[in-house]
């Protein structure tokens, strides 16, 4: 007996996360920057939804609330390399570091409190069709805002004029300072975008995954955002695609192992991570791929010269 | 090898360390954490027993503790960094302290030490584990009682022998009831990974089994239990704040009484050398309150606590199949602690390969 929507929905559950960390992180990336500090702005979120909902009794102010501590903590982030132009790998470093303390801090009269579950949507009628109905009409709000971003920034890049200036900014910001665009104001919205959608992830683990805090609960999931974003090549499709195939290898992998099948289960935990290994590499070593979307300026701090 | 955190995260876990002001007549006593104490979790429990100790000897000693140590260099970086600071004795709490632990204690003779789940002693290192099996034992029992499908669910972390002999264990108890029980083993290969863990429960629930229990460390798995409504048992802690209708009980483990008994030795100038594995009767096991099941197996549960604590109970007793079928312990032969501590091999009726 396989029972495929429990399957499919366990994949959602356990792939929306990546997916809103890296939709961020791609349009960051995108303008020419390099936030490392997705790990600590995603737990940022997590204790600030958590707290907010649990004082609040509301699972909404939390969502609102952990937008607002990821962003907090990316314009920090900006301010340090954009105004101040510090080296982005180190203070992205810094800013998960500072993330993961500080949320410990903030948690810790929050541990071991049951949570306030952000409740799945459900239309009548249709959430109740075989198969497809919980699948696609009740999930969880955040998957569909999930999905909502993937599409609006794919369009937003490719088909609009803030998607051209993004794009310019992040190619050769040297250019796009010359036209006269102000390369920084662009990075700082970018990046608090980021922190934005890391703050959401956070919260998707804090009220919608598992509801609780505990520290240190995004075990390393912004660090697989971030090689999403580089497996994606840039593109959103392809980040979508990546996040859910990422969430689907992982758990068919412990599908794998409840029903015997008789494969280490070191091997099966370590598929996902194998198979985003070999999809760099088969992006590197083609051209096309790997180049043109890669933003030529990204990590480069920007300096206008007066 | 207590916990395992991603690589990168290993590379940035900062270590806080909390010294409180220093005075000469008190025993300083150090603590290495694997991870937070706010994991509620394995960490939680070590540091409620530090804080028991605090409470307990008062102004006679003075605890120190530093929290997210990796097993890397850095332990024994920051063990030499205690002991130098005048620690009289350092717990250190996690599997991979044991080389660097004992490494410090050659260069600080004076120092003593007490190493958690290792195996490696010293004139000044003494190692002190818990038999949370006997815990499991416990619980394998009541899942066979109450399961509708005759098939629980292990979530596993790592397939060492500490984890293998807790599956056993509660195959053994479950079996002792029900001689048909099934078990089903996910490893998610992490010690702390809510999400993982809660995906690996959702799973283990979709493929038929009803009773959810875990050897990691998170509240994840519990949550799912309480909201799919099957039965699940906590682990290290009390976790039934976070399924109040699914928890049947919690196998909490209580350092609390060892690091007293310890440190007073210590002060008294009698503390030696040894091993300490502990169970029910030491009370280093404790079994959390018998809830959301009916009254007889809460008292059979009781009543298999109550024979393990006395002596009577030993959950490793004969007669015991491996799953190939053959003879690893003849009847009412009791296993031997070495193959205990080492053990390797899956008990018969496991729905797993190791």
């Amino acid at each position: 007996m396989i029972d495929y929507e429990a399957i499919m929905l366990t994949i959602i559950t356990a792939s929306t996360p990546l997916l809103l960390a890296a939709i961020g992180e791609l349009v960051v990336e995108r303008s020419g920057v390099l936030n490392l500090g997705l790990e600590g702005m995603m737990v940022m979120g997590a204790v600030a939804g958590f707290a907010m909902a649990q004082v609040t009794g509301s699972a909404w102010l939390g969502v609102l609330m952990a937008m607002f501590a990821g962003v907090a903590m990316s314009l920090l982030f900006a301010f340090l390399t954009q105004t101040l132009v510090t080296n982005q790998v180190a203070t992205g470093l810094s800013i998960t570091l500072l993330g993961l303390g500080l949320s410990g801090l903030i948690g810790s009269g929050f541990v071991g409190m049951p949570g306030v579950k952000l409740e799945s949507v459900s239309i009548p009628v249709l959430s109740d069709l075989p198969y497809v109905g919980t699948l696609v009409f009740g999930q969880d709000p955040l998957v569909y805002i999930s999905i909502i971003l993937v599409i609006g920034v794919s369009y937003m890049l490719k088909r609009t004029r803030m998607g051209l200036i993004i794009r310019a900014v992040g190619q050769n910001h040297n250019s796009a300072h010359a036209l006269g665009y102000s390369v920084i104001k662009v990075r700082y919205a970018c990046i608090a975008f980021g922190g934005m959608t890391s703050g959401l992830a956070g919260a998707y683990l804090s009220l919608v995954y598992t509801p609780q805090w505990i520290e240190n609960m995004t075990a390393g999931r912004g660090w697989i955002a971030l090689a999403l974003v580089v497996f994606s090549t840039w593109l959103p499709g392809r980040l979508a695609a990546g996040a859910y195939l990422f969430g689907g290898v992982w758990i068919l992998g412990l599908y794998a192992q409840g029903m015997g099948v008789p494969i280490p289960s070191q091997l099966l935990s370590s598929l996902p991570y194998v198979a985003t290994i070999i999809a760099l590499i088969l992006i590197s070593t083609n051209r096309r791929l790997s180049v043109i979307n890669t933003p030529a300026s990204l990590g480069q701090g920007f300096v206008p010269d007066r | 090898m207590r916990k395992f955190f991603g690589v990168a995260a290993a590379v940035l876990m900062a270590s806080a360390v909390s010294v409180s002001v220093m005075a000469d007549d008190k025993l300083k006593v150090g603590f290495i954490y694997i991870g937070p104490p706010g994991d509620h979790g394995w960490t939680y429990q070590h540091d409620q027993g530090r804080i028991a100790l605090a409470e307990s000897l008062g102004d006679k000693v003075e605890t120190v503790y530093v929290e997210n140590v990796p097993e890397s260099q850095d332990a024994e970086r920051t063990i030499t960094r205690l002991a130098r600071q005048g620690a009289g004795l350092i717990f250190t709490t996690s599997f991979g302290y044991m080389e660097p632990t004992i490494k410090v204690a050659e260069k600080f003779p004076e120092v003593k030490f007490e190493h958690a789940t290792g195996y490696m002693q010293a004139d000044n290192v003494s190692t002190y584990s818990a038999r949370f099996y006997e815990g499991r034992y416990v619980i394998g029992q009541i899942a066979a009682k109450m399961s509708k499908t005759g098939t629980a669910g292990y979530i596993g972390s790592f397939p060492i022998p500490e984890v293998v002999r807790g599956i056993n264990s509660f195959l053994l108890g479950a079996q002792s009831v029900n001689p048909d029980f099934k078990l089903k083993v996910v490893w998610v290969n992490s010690w702390f990974d809510p999400g993982k863990e809660a995906d690996a429960a959702k799973v283990l629930i979709s493929q038929g089994a009803d009773v959810i229990t875990q050897h990691t460390d998170s509240t994840g798995p519990v949550q799912v239990a309480e909201e799919q409504g099957v039965y699940a048992f906590g682990q290290a802690s009390d976790m039934s704040a976070f399924a109040p209708k699914a928890l049947l009980t919690s196998i909490v483990n209580n350092w609390g009484d060892y690091y007293i008994e310890r440190t007073q030795a210590v002060l008294d100038g009698t503390w030696e050398s040894g091993d300490t594995f502990g169970g029910m009767s030491a009370n280093m096991v404790n079994m959390a309150d018998f809830v959301n099941m009916p009254a007889d197996v809460a008292a059979m549960a009781e009543e298999t606590t109550a024979a393990i604590t006395s002596g009577d109970l030993h959950p490793f007793t004969g007669p015991i199949y491996k799953q190939d079928g053959s003879l690893a312990v003849g009847a009412g032969e009791v296993l031997d602690i070495g193959t205990m501590l080492g053990m390797n091999w899956y008990v018969k009726g496991v729905d797993d390969q190791l």
